[in-house]
């Protein structure tokens, strides 16, 4: 029996089990019964939680945009994202004609059950996860896929043009980012020698943002992207396709495809504490566990934070300058960061500090040298202008000339 | 083990039960009154013509298909980047001349046009 000041949760957990098996029932249902329990807990909380996220971003891109955001619900309008959750709920669903139904209503439900996948394997403290996955690396990219899928059933199952469109450019962005994304991942994986998630917190004594800056960097460009949000919001860019993918979808199964962006930006955020962070590692977390999940959380926060200035102050991207990004810049980048850590950490083997010091290094000249290869291609690129930009205001001397002619 | 797995499959059935649960909540309380209208497809505002799924330009294919030689030279990867440490100097070796044969593949991709998206 663990001491409930030490751990809670699982002491809880403990108790729960022998007060379950005290009543008669088989060990291995009172296991299954647990689980239930525990998952239920953790998928509620995950959805109740993006209530306080959207009111935490309307009222942040609010300032930042010199307006007050929601205000009027309860104090600082905490409570706005609730009363918009009561209206959605009283909203009618419209199917369109000729919609396939099977695929239709099934989109929406996968767009949230993927992102409530990733939670199931994402370390909280050193013993609260839901299971500690060998393959946990392997287990996120591919349930990943079902965001994907989500997005190309809702748009393909919807008999709308820019459904369709808005779904097609979404799959080819989503997966054109998930290749840097995979390969920037594998930089944790090989410093860490695990896939685990667990086993990579609690390799990283220094955070890998520092021994993989280029590694880091890129994951973070990444999963922005992949959660479709601001800069590369193409898949549901307004001015060109009404809403994308989700143009006929009302009513609660619209509200599914939000909370799930809301929360795939949030664990993105969670994914990138967990992997570069150090997760639930901090000071004293070896006496109170619990102060783990605190660490984690504010890690977070802060790069949700990041996530939201991003998007509040970078315009949307063209899909050119788009696809440019992923194939002519992230991925050579994340291949290329790859390979150096793996050089650097295989020569300074056995010595830490020089290894940490070493792989900084290595990073910084890396992303230097390439930011200077990618100056002089942009040179050498650079469209021929057609016409000298004329002047906003014309200079009286201009229009004495053009009366003359 | 198997066993391993069976909390994953508790909340893979769980969460897809939930997100089920909220549609289906949404059908309790949501009036049902279908129009002809309505149920039109949005065409801001035009009557809609022709189907709702056109062909897609050839650009995507191609995009899906660097996905997936990309994909797959991940999925090479992951292993030797557990492995690493015990596989030494051939091990390292072996998946340079990988990775160089890819981006040659990938140079070729690009020199050939496959990644502009004009």
């Amino acid at each position: 029996m663990t001491n409930w000041l030490e751990d809670p949760i699982r002491w809880i957990a403990e108790w729960l089990y022998s007060v379950l098996v005290g009543w008669g029932i088989l060990p291995s249902v009172a296991d299954v019964i647990l689980m239930i329990t525990g998952a239920a807990i953790l998928s509620t909380l995950a959805l109740l939680w993006v209530l306080f996220l959207i009111w935490f971003e309307r009222k942040l891109i609010g300032r930042i945009q010199d307006r007050f955001g929601p205000n009027r619900v309860g104090p600082w309008g905490i409570f706005q994202s609730v009363a918009d959750m009561i209206k959605i709920f009283t909203k009618e669903y419209i199917t369109p004609q000729g919609a396939d139904k099977v695929l239709y209503n099934l989109a929406p439900v996968l767009a949230v059950a993927s992102v409530l996948l990733i939670w199931a394997v994402l370390p909280f403290t050193r013993s609260i996860m839901g299971v500690n996955l060998n393959v946990g690396v392997v287990y996120i990219v591919a349930v990943g896929g079902g965001g994907v899928l989500a997005i190309l059933m809702a748009g393909y199952a919807s008999n709308n043009k820019y459904a369709f469109l808005g779904a097609s450019r979404a799959v080819a962005q989503l997966i054109s980012y998930e290749v840097p994304m995979v390969i920037s991942l594998l930089v944790p994986v090989l410093l860490a020698g695990s896939m685990g998630l667990n086993d990579i917190v609690q390799a990283q004594s220094v955070p890998y943002l520092v021994m993989a800056p280029v590694a880091a960097l890129v994951f973070f460009i990444t999963s922005m992207a992949e959660t479709g949000r601001a800069p590369f919001d193409l898949v549901e860019a307004e001015s060109e396709l009404v809403a994308g993918y989700n143009t006929e979808y009302s009513g609660l199964k619209f509200g599914m495809f939000f909370v799930g962006e809301f929360l795939h930006s949030f664990t993105a955020a969670l994914l990138f504490a967990v992997l570069f962070l150090g997760g639930w590692r901090g000071p004293f977390v070896d006496q109170v566990p619990l102060l783990g999940l605190v660490y984690l959380f504010i890690k977070t926060m802060v790069i949700y934070f990041l996530i939201i200035l991003v998007r509040a102050s970078v315009p949307r991207f063209r899909i050119d300058q788009m696809m440019d990004l992923n194939w002519k810049v992230l991925t050579p980048l994340s291949i290329l960061s790859f390979l150096v850590t793996a050089v650097i950490a295989k020569v300074l083997e056995g010595q830490f500090l020089f290894q940490v010091l070493g792989l900084l290094a290595g990073n910084v000249i890396l992303l230097v040298l390439f930011m200077e290869w990618g100056e002089r291609r942009n040179k050498r690129n650079r469209r021929p202008m057609v016409s000298q930009p004329r002047p906003l205001a014309t200079p009286a001397s201009d229009e004495t000339s053009m009366a003359q002619s | 083990m198997l066993t391993d797995y069976l909390p994953l499959v508790v909340i893979i059935v769980f969460s897809v039960i939930l997100a089920f649960l909220v549609v289906a909540l949404g059908h309790l309380f949501g009036p049902k009154r279908p129009s002809e209208k309505k149920s039109m497809p949005y065409e801001s505002g035009m009557v809609p013509y022709g189907p709702g799924q056109r062909r897609m330009t050839v650009r995507y294919y191609l995009i899906a298909v660097l996905f997936i030689l990309f994909d797959i030279e991940v999925v090479f990867f992951l292993p030797w980047a557990v492995a690493f440490r015990d596989l030494g100097l051939p091990g390292f070796l072996l998946m340079v001349a990988f990775v160089v044969v890819l981006e040659v593949a990938h140079l070729y991709a690009w020199k050939k046009g496959a990644l502009e998206w004009e």
